[in-house]
């Protein structure tokens, strides 16, 4: 039986399509629920085994990017999303996904400062939205979804606001030491971009590109690698490897299926 | 205000940081504005809620809603005129305070109102936006502020400020009548008549306002503003095209060129529409009638194109005017129930280091236009999940007071799936945003010559988009498709309702009641309502019986469907606002009863015959910073800071990206798209082509050329030559002037000549006229005759296509074509000393050498291939090397090197073959111009050799600081 991933959809979310088809290449199920109907549904998220937050513009940025699917989520959604985090299922928000899920306080999850929020994603230190391919090193063994992927990936960026930054340094160790950081930005010989723009394309701290759940099973990134699950859609076909973005999505749907 | 028991809050969020990009920025346009004593302007966000709220909820909205703890503070307090007479007492000077102008979309404020709900039910009843700069330097006065405000912080046409603390408007400050207005029309005199056409701005000339008298005696009775207003948007030259449909005369010249007919009893029809008729492909699907041409695209599904010009709303708002321009051409492709999946934007600016001074009256500064017409688009295009994977940016002069904007979208649907047919008795379903007074007269608007009042008076015509909502209408509309739920769809563009319920119901009839219509605020008249152009609404034929199931599909959207009236088989249009009939008008009056327009031709001689060569010595000693100059050229140089800010990579579709090479900055001819919903292999191309430089010379050859650039540039990316269908947007300057009108006939016919030339049918196409600026000085400033072609030519497979960028270091370089370089019109005689003489011709046998082209890359024997176009075989041979990031060497004749390095050629593409397919490659030329002309070389310099010297040397990355950043090295070899 291959696993249901539920990918949740709101008014200004554009990526579904793009990740339902990465999720259906990995071997997963996948349905796209608009929010509204979610609520006045009685169909159960148990149903689900694995959840998607999508890129886009939800309530077209309005007061920051994801801040008010942020408050979506936890207004309407907090014991939903609650349980599928605690059960340990693959969770993954994509971009404005990745911005919801840091406002709504479900990542870096890690109980620092209680209510106080740890992370955020600001705007960009060039200024403005930014579309380019990047290249990504999966870099944590406790996330489920970069768990033992052995290739860069490369896929694009398309972001006003996807800078990482955080509270204190505090937060930055602890990060460091579970082993949060899933991915990060490469520069052009495959090392730490270090910040330098354009392969840190939004002046990340620490280059970070995703980060994880202290149990690694809920992640967050910035960048597209289900714009990058076919051959046609590499730009550099003789140069980097193709499909590179598939392996993340395969490796949450096979742990859903081991779950 | 801020009286009764209603407070008004006030919220200001600022970045913690002082540096913040978005005030950084400020700072840099004010500087290049020439403000250089300002050291510092920082800009805070400004929330303001109506209602009332305890202490601890305006707590709790500040800390959850309103700010990012992180990066931002936030202070909020009670606003009441006491507290902004006082604060406007102790400032010290250097603030100014902005706020939407009442009825202005506010997309912020609708989502702070519905998130605070969500938070806590809250008693706040009106929410609003604005902004507070915080200025700092030296002699800052009044005076220099209010100029500051003016030219870079505010638009008036949108935006009101103060220097220092403002009092919001909210939206139902917005009021006016609901009365209805009866025009005299009968038996006023014919001076009269024109005064009534241009009080309403109506933009109708005597013998339209005629043909109006006329039906009034018939019917025997005046007309409501409602009628007026109505036939008025309907006949405009922006619905009708009515420059196009005229009879023209055309005067000839003796030393022209090329022989035109003397009458046209209907341009469009016999030059556009024929060629289409006469190609007669059986791959289109739609032609001229539908809101986008369509095209087959593979066996199941179809693939339709519109582009749309917004180019006076741009003028005076450049950012709602490019925003709405993308929202509505997007609009044409859903009104034919396609899935928006590609967009392209091809923008014409004045030059960006115009100096401020020398600017006509009223009009914005080149960069503030431009800037804001990108974000415009950045901010559309990205927020509805479209790529924008094509365009251009061009600049001259001609452009400072009349910008030109043309967006084109792209949909796919499954083959015939668009429904055209309504029944008597389908319902008028309005979807979408509510209608406010946005955009009033906007096709009229459009109509007209602007001046220096025209952003005052003409406020009203800009909108602000929503893009957002317009992405609800997608979703909605591609379900609704699916289970067929709707008889026929158009889109409300100019005219709003009026033109679209008037479009619908012209082949049959209908009642509307407009008291249905949601509003976006109370107090809109009945002929505002009807004229509306506010954006994101589409107007739907539904069966009664399939509006619950349409419904349930709008609310889990989030769509507003508001049911409007009916159809019927009246052949009469009938519009009420509650009991009152405020519009009664025949549909033969209304879509038959313009008057056909008389127009005068003159054909114009260029200085110098088209394809004539004057041969003569050329400046051979400046060859090195000749090349340098082009690549460095507004027209030339890279884009990439405009790419880069639109998607151009949401929908996974896209194989050849707009920037290219193993670097992904090589400039690509066109951008090819494969549909992720498409099973198979099949893409498609998208290419445009545009010379307004060769337009100031001769429209004729102008025209053709640019047909040739947009076949060549889709041709150049894999297409194939016989699945090429194009679409035309002319933007005129105003077509009462016989040179004026000249120019047209020429391009017109060579719009026949070439279509029918390459086998390309017209599949849709826009005419701008009018595009002229009225200065207060009474000097006329039109543009020059621009028309782009826009080219959509469709792939076996995607595994074809082909990008620029060169590929390997010992591949050889072929010029295919036929390559006659002339400086007439040339990017060389704009950056050096100008060679005086006829422009290139396009060599009429060229069709041939793109089928030959094509044959070649079927059988996998080109690696790379780039369009010879502006700057001519140097910069396109450059371009390429750039691009690979290799080194090239171009080896040409000892006496014309000039000329073939400098010199605009038609009809020539640089070929990279690899040394092993050498034979076979030129075997499938026989018989037409191609000649090996360099090498790709490991080391990474472009050189030009002669069999003597070496005349041109230089690394690649000195080309790319030239190209890129505008960086020439010290010294020039």
């Amino acid at each position: 039986m291959k696993p249901k991933a539920l990918i949740l959809f709101t008014t200004g979310t554009n990526r579904d399509g793009d990740v339902a088809v990465a999720f259906e290449q990995a071997g997963a199920q996948t349905k796209i629920r608009p929010l509204i109907d979610l609520r006045t549904s009685e169909q159960n998220w148990q149903d689900y085994q694995i959840l998607v937050i999508p890129g886009g513009f939800s309530y077209a940025d309005a007061l920051g990017a994801g801040k008010l699917l942020a408050l979506d989520l936890n207004s309407y959604f907090k014991d939903q999303i609650q349980d599928f985090v605690s059960a340990g299922k693959p969770v993954i928000g994509i971009c404005n996904g990745f911005q919801a899920l840091v406002k709504a306080g479900i990542l870096p999850g890690n109980n620092l400062s209680a209510g106080k929020p740890q992370a955020t994603l600001t705007f960009n230190q060039i200024g403005h939205f930014e579309c380019r391919w990047v290249q990504l090193r999966p870099s944590s063994q406790t996330c489920l979804w970069t768990r033992d992927l052995k290739s860069d990936i490369n896929c694009p960026v398309a972001h006003g606001e996807g800078n990482f930054q955080v509270a204190d340094d505090q937060i930055l160790d602890k990060l460091q030491q579970s082993d949060q950081i899933a991915l990060t930005y490469l520069n052009q010989n495959g090392q730490l971009a270090n910040g330098e723009y354009p392969y840190n394309p939004n002046g990340s701290c620490l280059d970070i590109a995703g980060i994880c759940n202290p149990s690694g099973n809920v992640l967050g990134l910035m960048p597209h690698p289900e714009d990058h699950i076919f051959e046609f859609q590499n730009p550099n076909r003789l140069h980097r490897k193709n499909n590179s973005g598939l392996a993340l999505f395969v490796n949450g749907v096979s742990h859903a299926t081991q779950s | 205000m801020g009286s009764g028991s209603n407070q008004v809050y006030r919220f200001v969020v600022q970045s913690i940081n002082p540096n913040d990009p978005r005030s950084v920025n400020y700072l840099k346009d004010a500087s290049f504005l020439g403000y250089t004593d300002v050291t510092q302007i920082l800009c805070h966000d400004l929330y303001f809620l109506r209602g009332f709220l305890t202490e601890a909820q305006l707590n709790e909205i500040t800390n959850q809603l309103l700010h990012d703890p992180l990066t931002q503070k936030i202070e909020w307090t009670t606003l009441t005129d006491t507290l902004i007479k006082q604060e406007n007492e102790e400032t010290d000077g250097g603030r100014i305070e902005v706020a939407l102008r009442p009825g202005v979309t506010d997309a912020v404020a609708e989502q702070i109102q519905r998130a605070a709900q969500l938070i806590n039910t809250y008693d706040i009843n009106a929410a609003s936006t604005g902004q507070r700069f915080v200025v700092k330097g030296e002699n800052l006065s009044p005076e220099k502020l209010h100029q500051l405000a003016k030219r870079l912080l505010t638009n008036d046409v949108i935006q009101r400020y103060t220097l220092g603390s403002i009092f919001p408007s909210f939206p139902e400050d917005a009021r006016a009548s609901e009365s209805v207005e009866m025009i005299k029309i009968r038996g006023i005199s014919e001076k009269s008549l024109l005064r009534v056409s241009q009080e309403h701005r109506a933009a109708l000339n005597l013998e339209e306002m005629l043909v109006i008298q006329d039906y009034c005696e018939k019917e025997n009775r005046d007309l409501t503003d409602v009628e007026f207003e109505m036939i008025a948007q309907t006949w405009s030259e922006h619905c009708v095209h009515k420059t196009f449909k005229a009879n023209v005369q055309v005067q000839p010249n003796k030393n022209q060129h090329h022989v035109f007919p003397h009458t046209y009893t209907n341009l469009f029809n016999q030059t556009i529409r024929a060629a289409t008729n006469k190609i007669n492909k059986p791959w289109v699907l739609s032609a001229f009638k539908d809101n986008a041409g369509i095209i087959e695209f593979g066996p199941d599904f179809e693939l339709s194109f519109k582009v749309e010009t917004h180019n006076h709303p741009s003028a005076i708002e450049p950012f709602g005017g490019a925003n709405t321009g993308i929202g509505g051409v997007i609009r044409d492709v859903i009104g034919v129930s396609a899935k928006p999946i590609a967009a392209t934007d091809v923008l014409c600016f004045g030059p960006l280091e115009q100096n401020l001074s020398s600017l006509p009256d009223g009009v914005l500064h080149p960069r503030r236009i431009a800037s804001g017409v990108i974000a415009g688009i950045e901010d559309y295009g990205n927020k509805m999940g479209i790529p924008t994977v094509n365009g251009a940016v061009y600049y001259d002069a001609g452009y400072t007071a009349n910008p030109l904007v043309f967006c084109g979208c792209v949909g796919l649907a499954p083959r015939d799936s668009h429904p055209r047919q309504i029944i008597s008795g389908d319902r008028i379903i309005v979807l979408g945003g509510r209608t406010g007074r946005d955009g009033l007269r906007g096709a009229t608007f459009s109509s007209m010559t602007m001046d220096a009042q025209t952003g005052e008076v003409s406020g009203a015509s800009v909108q602000i988009g929503a893009p957002i909502v317009e992405k609800g209408l997608v979703d909605v509309l591609m379900e609704a498709r699916d289970q067929k739920l709707y008889h026929a769809i158009t889109d409300c563009g100019a005219g709003g309702l009026s033109s679209a319920v008037g479009e619908m119901a012209s082949t049959c009839g209908g009642e509307v009641q407009l008291a249905n219509v949601t509003l976006k605020y109370p107090g809109l008249a009945p002929w505002e309502i009807w004229l509306s152009e506010a954006q994101e609404r589409m107007v739907i034929a539904v069966p009664a019986e399939n509006i619950p199931t349409l419904q349930k599909i709008c609310d889990r959207y989030a769509v507003e469907l508001t049911d409007i009236g009916e159809f019927n088989s009246t052949g009469r249009l009938i519009v009420y606002y509650r009991d009152q009939v405020v519009l009664n008008l025949e549909n033969h009056f209304l879509h038959e009863g313009l008057p056909q327009r008389k127009l005068n031709a003159v054909i114009r001689t260029p200085d110098y015959y088209p394809g004539k060569a004057v041969l003569q010595a050329y400046p051979t000693q400046q060859a090195g910073k000749t090349l340098l100059n082009l690549l460095a050229h507004p027209n030339i140089t890279s884009k990439e800071k405009v790419i880069r800010v639109y998607d151009h990579e949401v929908q996974g579709g896209t194989v050849v990206k707009p920037l290219t090479g193993p670097a992904c900055d090589g400039p690509s001819d066109g951008a090819v798209i494969k549909p992720v919903s498409v099973d198979g292999e099949y893409a498609f191309v998208l290419s445009a082509g545009l010379n307004p430089e060769y337009g100031k010379v001769d429209a004729y050859v102008m025209t053709i050329n640019v047909i040739d650039e947009a076949v060549r540039n889709a041709v150049c990316c894999g297409a194939d030559p016989e699945r090429i269908a194009i679409l035309d947007n002319f933007c005129w300057g105003d077509p009462n002037r016989p040179e004026t009108m000249g120019d047209l006939v020429q391009a017109a016919q060579a719009c026949y000549d070439g279509a029918l030339r390459y086998g390309t049918p017209f599949i849709s196409g826009k005419d701008s006229f009018n595009n002229e600026y009225l200065g207060s000085d009474g000097q006329r400033h039109a543009i020059p005759p621009t028309l782009l072609i826009s080219a959509i030519g469709v792939l076996p497979s995607w595994r074809e296509s082909l990008t620029m960028d060169l590929k390997e270091a010992g591949n050889l370089l072929y010029l295919v074509g036929y390559f006659e370089p002339r400086f007439g019109g040339s990017h060389h005689n704009l950056t050096s000393e100008p060679i005086q003489e006829g422009m290139p011709l396009c060599h009429p046998n060229t069709p041939a050498v793109y089928a030959c082209f094509y044959q070649a890359n079927q059988a996998k024997l080109i690696q790379s291939a780039h369009d010879l176009s502006e700057g001519g075989l140097s910069v396109c041979a450059a371009e390429m090397a750039m691009a690979g990031r290799l080194g090239l060497t171009l080896t040409l004749d000892d006496d014309m090197w000039y000329r073939w390095c400098f010199a605009e050629t038609a009809g020539c593409i640089l070929v990279e073959v690899s040394p092993a397919n050498q034979v076979e490659f030129e075997s499938k030329f026989e018989g037409l111009p191609i000649q090996q002309v360099g090498l790709v070389t490991p080391e990474p310099f472009f050189q030009v050799n002669t069999s003597k010297a070496t005349p041109i040397k230089f690394s690649i990355s000195t080309l790319l600081a030239a190209w890129k950043d505008q960086i020439f090295p010290e010294e020039l070899p």
